[in-house]
C-alpha cells in the first residue's frame, strides 16, 4: 500500500500541470481483478492491463482479428508444423516506477519466463500469490500443446509443440501471452514484495500504470519510449462504472469521452444526440439455445428443426436486443472468416413446424427452456428471449416451462449429462479463430463430462472436418472445411442458434482515431481528443 | 392450543366485556389521529385491490402486446387510454401490473410477519419464562442475528437459500424475529414480577397456560405495534431485495423487481421507473401512518400527555 | 468505569464467537461453486475441478475448514478473494473509508437536521410545523432509497446537471490518499476546486441515505422531548416561573438526548443496509457494493470475513453507544 502511494506522489508531479496535456476518460465497466493478465479471464481485466500496459509476441491487428508481428519480429515454422523460431524485437524499453528501474531491454529470458511461469508448476512464480491459476492458459490446451521454450540466443526463442496447431499464432497474441519483465520478477524477489507484480505493473505496452483507487479510477500516462507508434493522448483513465444508465449519464455530461456496453434501450437516443457519435459493428459472439441430443424426442433432427422453425427469431431481436443484433444462423458470427453465408436459415413458419412434429409422431410435447439469471454480452435479457420462447412454441402445441438457477448452479448443473431441457447460453470469441467456437462448443471431445458442448451433440463427421481443419495450416483450405461444418451443423440443428449482438461503443463528438476490435477489446494508444 | 377452558362462564362473559370497552377505547383514540385514519382507509383499498385485482386490472400482468412497447402514459403525447400508466418494455400494461403488485406485496408482509411474530414470541416466551441458561444462549443467539445489518443478513440468506420470492420472505422473517423475541422475553420478565401471576401459579395453573394465557395476552400491544412495523420494512426490504435480484423473479409483476427490471430504461421511459416505486412508497407510507395511530391508542404512556 | 468496559467486552466474545460461526457457516452452505464460476460458459474438466477446489481448500472437512478459518483469523488473516486473489483485509482496508466517509455524512445531516427538527416540533406541538415536518418524516421513513437515488439522479443529474452522476471526485483532480477520506485529502492536496468536487459528489449520496436515519432521529427526538416535558420535574420546574427556554434548554434537552443518542447509534445497522443499495445506485466504491459484488460472484472468502468484519463494526459502534449513555445518564454509570 506505501509504494502505492510514494507513487502516486510522484504521478502528482506529473500531472499537476494538466492544462496541456490531454487526457482522455474511459468509463469502464468493471474493476480489473489485478494487473497481471496471466491468471484472469475478464475482458475488463485484460482492456486494463495486457492492452495497455503489455504487448505479446504476435499481436491482433487493430481492428481485426488478423495476427501481425508484436514483440516478435518475425517467425519461421518448421516444415511439419511442429517448430516456431521467434526473432525478438530488439531496443523495447521496459517501463519504470518508483522502485523499479530497468538495466536491459526486452529479451528473450523475458519470453522463457513469462511462458515458463504459467506452464511449469515447478517454477518459484506459478505461485507467487496464493490460489492463483492459468486459467487461460490451461483453456487455451496450452499444456499439451507446448513441449518446450527455447531461447535459442538472447533474441531468439523456439517454442516446439506435441502437434501442429494452426490457430497457435492466434493464441499467443491472446492476453493471458502478455511478456512481463524477468528483472523486474526478480527484484520484486529481492524486495520480498512479490505481489506487486500484480498490483504495480511493469510492461512495454503503449501505457504506463500509474495507479489505482479500487472499484473507482485506474490512472495511466503515455509511454514516450514505445516501441510502436506512441499514444497520442497523454494520460489515459479509466473511471469504473458498473451501471450502464450511469455510464451514459456520465459521458452525456462529459465526465468520460467513450463508454462501453450501452443499454440496448438507450441506443436510439444516443445516435439522437447531437454530441455524441455510436460506432457499431457485429460483435464476435453467439448467443444460442442448446437442445439435449441424447433426450428424446430432441435427439431426433427433425423435431429440433421444427422447434427452432417454430420460434419466430426477428421478434426476439427486436423486443430483447431492441434490434441491436443479428439474427443468428450459424454458429460462429458473419465477421468471422470462413463464415458460410450460403447457409439459409429455418424460416419461421408454425405452420409447417406443426406439420413436421405430427409427422415425427411428436404431440403434446411439453419441455423445459433454461434460462440464465444474468445478463450476458451476446444475450441481454435470457429471461425475457425465454418468455418470448414459450409463447412461440405454444402455438405449435409445445408447453415450455422456463427454469432458471443461480448462475454458478447454472453453469454447473447445464452441463451434466441427462439435463432436462434445452439451455440458453452463449460464447464470445477469443482469438478470432473459427476453432474456438466450433471445437470448444460443438465437437464430439467437448461433449464430454465438464466440456461446453451443452448440446451434448456428436456428429463424427463434423468432428472429423474440425480435426482436419486444426492442423491445416493452408487458410483457404481450413475456410473450406469450416464451411462444410457450417452446412452439417443447420442440417442436424443441435442449436437454435439466436442471435449475434452488436457491439456498440459510443463515445463524444470530441474523440477520433478510436477503431472498435472485433474481439471487443478496449484500446486507446491510437485515439485523440479535439479541444 | 390443546389445553381446555377451565375458566367458569360468568367470568368469560365479564372479560369479554373489558374487552369490548378495550376495543371502543381502542378506536377512540386511534380515531384522534387524522393521520391513522387516512392510513386505514388507504391500506384497506390496497387490500380490496389486492383481492379485486382479477377484476381491476384491464390485461392479465404478463400477457405482452409486441406491438406497443414502452407506451407512455395516456397524458403524454403517444401515450393511449388502452394503457393508462403505459407499457414496459415488452408491452405489458403497467396498471394491470401494478395492481397485481399489491398482491404480492401484502402476500410478503402478512407471510412475513406472521413468522417473525410465531417465532419470535415462541423463543421470547421461552427464554424470558425459564431465564437462567436457557434465557442466556436464545438471547446471545437473537444479539448474533442482530448483529448483522438486517439487509446484508437476509442476502446472504436468499444467496444460500437461492433467489426467489419464498426464500426472501422466509430470510427477511429469520432477520425480523430477534425484535419481537426480545419484546416478548421483556415483557414476560416484568409480567412474572407481578401479582397476578403469582396468583395463578398458586391457583395451580401449568407452565404451558401461563404463558399463552395468562403472561401473553398482557404484553400484546408493543408486539401488535412492532408488528405494523415490520409490516412496512417487509414490504420495503422485500423490495429492495427483488430490485437487488434476489427477490421475486420476472415476469411477477412485484414492485421492486419491476424497478429492477426498468432500470435500465431510466433515461428513456421515466414511467417504469415512477410508478413502482410510487406504490411501494403509497403502500409503506399508509401501514406506517396506521401503526402511528396505534402506538398512540395502545401506549398509555402517550396517551397521558 | 474501566471495569464497565472489559466487562461490556468480554460479553461481546460469546456474541464474536457466534458471529464467525454464521458467517462461516452460510457462506459454506451457498450453492454454486466458486470454481465453475471462474471456468463461466468455458466448462472445466473433473480432473481440472478435482485440482482446483483442492488448491483452494475446499476439499478439506467442513469442520477442519472451519478451525482453519478460526485460527488464521486469530492471526489476522482474513484469506484472499478468490476473484482478485488478494488479501480480503487489504481491500476492505481500501474502500472502507469511502463507506465511512458517506456513513458520516449522512448520519450528520441526519442529526443536524433531525435533532432541531424534532425539538422544534415537540415544542410547537400541534402546530402546521409539527404536522409538516411529522408527514414529511414519516414519509422519509417509509421510502424505498433505491428507487429515491434514481429519482434524484434523474432530475438532479440528468435533468438539472447540478451534480455529477457517480464517482467520489471529479477525475480532473488527483492527489494522493493520506486518509483514504476525499474530503480530507483533497484539502490536504491543496488543490483548488478539489474539495467542493468532493463535496459535490458526496451530495446526492449523502442525502439519499440520510434520509431514514433522518426520518427516525426526528420522531424520536419528538417523542423524547414529549416525554420529558410531561415529567414532572419539568412541570415543577415550569410552575415555579423558570423560563420556559431555559427549561427546555437546560432539563429537558438534557434527558431527551438519552434515547436519541441510542437511536442514533442503532442506526448504524441500517446506515450498513442503507449504504449496500446506495453504493450500488451511486457505484460508490465502498463495502456495501464490494459485498453485493462479492454474494454474486460467489467470492467466498470475501463474503465471509465482509460479514465477519460489517458484524463486528456494528457490535463495536453499539459499545461505545452504551458507554456514552453511561457518560451522560449518571444513574446507570452508578449502577
Amino acid at each position: 500500500m506505501k509504494t502505492l502511494f510514494v507513487l502516486a506522489s510522484a504521478a502528482l508531479a506529473m500531472t499537476a500541470v494538466t492544462a496541456q496535456a490531454k487526457t482522455f476518460v474511459y468509463c469502464s465497466e468493471a474493476s480489473p481483478e489485478g494487473f497481471d493478465p496471466a491468471p484472469y479471464t475478464a475482458g475488463g481485466t485484460f482492456d486494463a492491463s495486457a492492452h495497455p500496459i503489455f504487448n505479446r509476441l504476435t499481436e491482433f491487428k487493430k481492428g481485426t482479428t488478423e495476427v501481425e508481428p508484436g514483440l516478435a519480429e518475425s517467425w519461421e515454422v518448421s516444415e511439419d508444423g511442429t517448430e516456431y523460431t521467434f526473432k525478438l524485437r530488439q531496443g523495447v524499453k521496459w517501463h519504470s516506477n518508483e522502485t523499479f528501474t530497468p538495466t536491459r531491454d526486452f529479451n528473450a529470458d523475458d519470453v522463457i519466463f513469462s511462458y515458463d511461469r504459467q506452464g511449469n508448476a515447478e517454477n518459484p512464480w506459478h505461485q507467487y500469490i496464493p490460489g492463483i491459476t492459468y486459467e487461460y492458459y490451461t483453456s487455451m490446451a496450452m499444456p499439451d500443446l507446448i513441449k518446450s521454450v527455447e531461447k535459442i540466443d538472447d533474441y531468439t526463442v523456439k517454442f516446439t509443440l506435441n502437434q501442429p496447431e494452426a490457430p497457435f499464432l492466434a493464441n499467443i497474441a491472446m492476453p493471458f501471452a502478455s511478456i512481463v519483465s524477468k528483472e523486474y520478477a526478480d527484484a520484486l524477489d529481492a524486495a520480498g514484495t512479490r505481489e506487486d507484480l500484480n498490483n504495480l505493473p511493469i510492461g512495454t505496452g503503449p501505457f504506463k500504470f500509474v495507479a489505482y483507487q479500487k472499484d473507482a479510477v485506474i490512472r495511466y500516462t503515455k509511454n514516450t519510449e514505445y516501441w510502436g507508434t506512441p499514444a497520442i493522448i497523454d494520460d489515459l483513465i479509466f473511471a469504473i462504472t458498473p451501471d450502464a444508465a450511469v455510464r451514459l449519464q456520465k459521458l452525456k455530461a462529459g465526465e468520460c469521452h467513450l463508454m462501453p456496453y450501452p443499454a440496448p434501450a438507450d441506443i436510439e437516443a444516443i445516435r439522437t444526440d447531437p454530441n455524441l457519435t455510436l460506432e457499431e459493428q457485429a460483435g464476435l459472439n453467439v448467443g444460442y439455445l442448446a437442445y439435449n441430443t441424447t433426450q428424446a424426442p430432441f435427439d431426433n433432427p427433425v423435431v429440433r428443426k421444427a422447434l427452432n422453425m417454430a420460434i419466430d427469431k426477428n421478434a426476439i431481436v427486436d423486443a430483447v436486443f431492441q434490434g441491436a443484433a443479428l439474427p443468428a444462423k450459424n454458429p460462429i458470427p458473419p465477421t468471422m472468416w470462413s463464415y458460410n453465408d450460403a447457409v439459409e436459415d429455418d424460416a419461421y413458419d408454425p405452420e409447417a413446424a406443426k406439420a413436421m412434429l405430427e409427422e415425427a409422431g411428436v404431440t403434446d410435447l411439453s419441455m423445459k427452456i433454461w434460462a440464465m439469471p444474468v445478463q450476458r454480452p451476446y444475450m441481454p435479457n435470457a429471461r425475457r428471449t425465454a418468455e418470448l420462447m414459450q409463447e412461440d412454441l405454444a402455438q405449435v402445441g409445445v408447453e415450455v416451462e422456463i427454469i432458471s438457477y443461480e448462475w454458478g448452479e447454472y453453469l454447473a448443473k447445464s452441463m451434466e449429462a441427462g439435463r432436462d431441457g434445452a439451455v440458453m447460453l452463449g460464447w464470445t470469441g477469443d482469438n478470432g479463430d473459427p476453432d474456438n467456437f466450433l471445437s470448444v462448443l460443438l465437437s464430439c471431445d467437448s461433449a464430454g463430462e465438464g466440456g461446453a458442448n451443452r448440446a451434448f451433440w456428436c456428429n463424427e463427421e463434423f468432428s472429423a472436418l474440425l480435426k482436419d481443419a486444426k492442423v491445416t495450416a493452408d487458410p483457404a483450405e481450413r475456410t473450406a472445411l469450416y464451411e462444410q461444418a457450417q452446412v452439417i451443423f443447420k442440417e442436424q440443428a443441435p442449436w437454435f442458434t439466436i442471435a449475434h449482438s452488436t457491439q456498440y461503443v459510443p463515445m463524444s463528438n470530441k474523440v477520433s482515431g478510436f477503431k472498435m476490435s472485433p474481439l471487443g477489446d478496449f484500446t486507446f494508444e491510437t485515439v485523440d481528443i479535439a479541444e | 392450543m390443546t389445553d381446555t377452558p377451565i375458566s367458569p362462564a360468568p367470568v368469560r362473559m365479564s372479560d369479554a366485556a373489558i374487552r369490548r370497552r378495550m376495543l371502543s377505547e381502542f378506536w377512540f383514540y386511534f380515531r384522534q389521529n387524522r393521520g391513522a385514519v387516512i392510513g386505514l382507509v388507504v391500506f384497506v383499498l390496497l387490500v380490496l385491490t389486492a383481492i379485486f385485482a382479477p377484476v381491476l386490472a384491464p390485461y392479465s400482468p404478463t400477457a405482452q402486446n409486441r406491438g406497443a412497447l414502452l407506451v407512455p402514459p395516456f397524458w403524454q403525447e403517444g401515450g393511449s387510454t388502452a394503457y393508462l400508466l403505459g407499457t414496459d418494455a415488452v408491452g405489458r400494461d403497467m396498471l394491470s401490473r401494478l395492481i397485481f403488485g399489491s398482491q404480492y406485496s401484502l402476500f410478503i408482509g402478512i407471510v412475513v410477519v406472521s413468522i417473525a411474530l410465531v417465532g419470535g414470541i415462541a423463543i421470547g416466551l421461552v427464554a424470558g419464562f425459564f431465564g437462567g441458561w436457557v434465557d442466556s444462549v436464545i438471547m446471545r443467539v437473537m444479539d448474533v442475528i442482530l448483529a448483522f445489518p438486517s439487509l446484508l443478513l437476509a442476502l446472504v440468506l436468499v444467496a444460500v437459500l437461492g433467489p426467489g420470492l419464498t426464500n426472501a420472505m422466509i430470510a427477511i422473517a429469520i432477520v425480523y424475529q430477534p425484535h419481537f423475541a426480545r419484546l416478548t422475553r421483556a415483557a414476560v420478565m416484568s409480567e412474572l414480577k407481578r401479582e397476578y401471576v403469582t396468583a395463578a401459579r398458586v391457583a395451580g395453573a401449568g407452565n404451558f397456560r401461563l404463558m399463552f394465557k395468562t403472561i401473553l395476552p398482557n404484553c400484546l400491544a408493543p408486539l401488535i405495534v412492532q408488528a405494523t412495523l415490520s409490516f412496512s420494512s417487509a414490504v420495503l426490504d422485500s423490495a429492495a431485495l427483488g430490485f437487488l435480484g434476489m427477490g421475486a423473479q420476472p415476469p411477477s409483476p412485484e414492485w421492486g423487481t419491476m424497478l429492477a427490471e426498468a432500470r435500465e430504461f431510466i433515461l428513456r421511459a421515466w414511467w417504469v421507473v415512477t410508478f413502482p416505486g410510487l406504490a411501494i412508497l403509497t403502500s409503506v407510507l399508509a401501514i406506517n401512518m396506521m401503526g402511528d395511530g396505534l402506538r398512540d391508542a395502545l401506549d398509555p404512556k402517550l396517551k397521558r400527555s | 468505569m474501566v471495569r464497565l468496559i472489559l466487562s461490556k467486552l468480554l460479553y461481546l466474545v460469546p456474541t464474536f464467537l457466534g458471529i464467525t460461526i454464521i458467517a462461516f457457516s452460510f457462506v459454506r452452505i451457498l450453492p454454486g461453486d466458486p470454481v465453475l464460476l471462474m471456468a463461466g460458459e468455458r466448462g472445466v474438466t473433473p480432473e481440472r475441478h478435482a485440482e482446483l477446489s483442492a488448491q483452494l481448500g475446499y476439499d478439506k472437512s467442513v469442520v477442519l475448514q472451519y478451525f482453519d478459518f478460526l485460527w488464521r483469523l486469530l492471526q489476522g488473516d482474513l484469506g484472499h478473494s478468490l476473484v482478485t486473489k488478494k488479501p480480503v483485509m487489504d481491500e476492505f482496508l481500501a474502500l472502507f473509508p469511502a463507506t465511512v466517509e458517506l456513513g458520516l455524512c449522512a448520519i450528520l445531516l441526519a442529526t443536524l437536521i433531525g435533532v432541531p427538527v424534532g425539538v422544534l416540533a415537540a415544542i410547537k406541538r400541534g402546530s402546521w410545523f409539527d404536522q409538516v415536518s411529522m408527514t414529511t418524516a414519516l414519509v422519509g421513513f417509509s421510502m424505498p432509497i433505491f428507487w429515491w437515488g434514481l429519482l434524484l439522479i434523474i432530475f438532479f443529474s440528468g435533468i438539472l446537471g447540478w451534480t455529477p452522476v457517480s464517482g467520489r471526485i471529479s477525475l480532473m483532480y488527483y492527489f494522493p490518499d493520506v486518509t483514504g477520506f476525499m474530503l480530507i485529502d483533497s484539502l490536504l492536496s491543496g488543490q483548488s476546486g478539489a474539495f467542493t468536487s468532493a463535496v459535490r459528489h458526496l451530495i446526492l449520496p449523502s442525502v439519499v441515505l440520510a434520509t431514514i436515519p433522518l426520518a427516525v432521529i426526528a420522531r424520536q427526538t419528538r417523542s423524547a422531548m414529549l416525554e420529558v416535558m410531561g415529567e414532572d420535574y419539568v412541570r415543577t420546574a415550569r410552575a415555579k416561573g423558570m423560563p420556559s427556554r431555559r427549561v427546555i434548554g437546560v432539563h429537558a434537552l438534557r434527558n431527551a438526548m438519552i434515547p436519541v443518542i441510542t437511536t442514533i447509534g442503532l442506526q448504524v445497522g441500517v446506515l450498513m443496509a442503507g449504504a449496500i443499495l446506495t453504493e450500488t445506485i451511486f457505484s460508490w466504491p465502498g463495502i456495501g457494493k464490494w459485498m453485493i459484488d462479492s454474494i454474486a460472484r460467489r467470492d467466498y472468502p470475501v463474503v465471509q470475513s465482509g460479514l465477519l468484519l460489517v458484524a463486528a463494526l456494528v457490535m463495536i459502534v453499539n459499545l461505545l453507544v452504551d458507554l456514552t449513555y453511561g457518560l451522560i445518564n449518571p444513574r446507570i454509570r452508578n449502577k
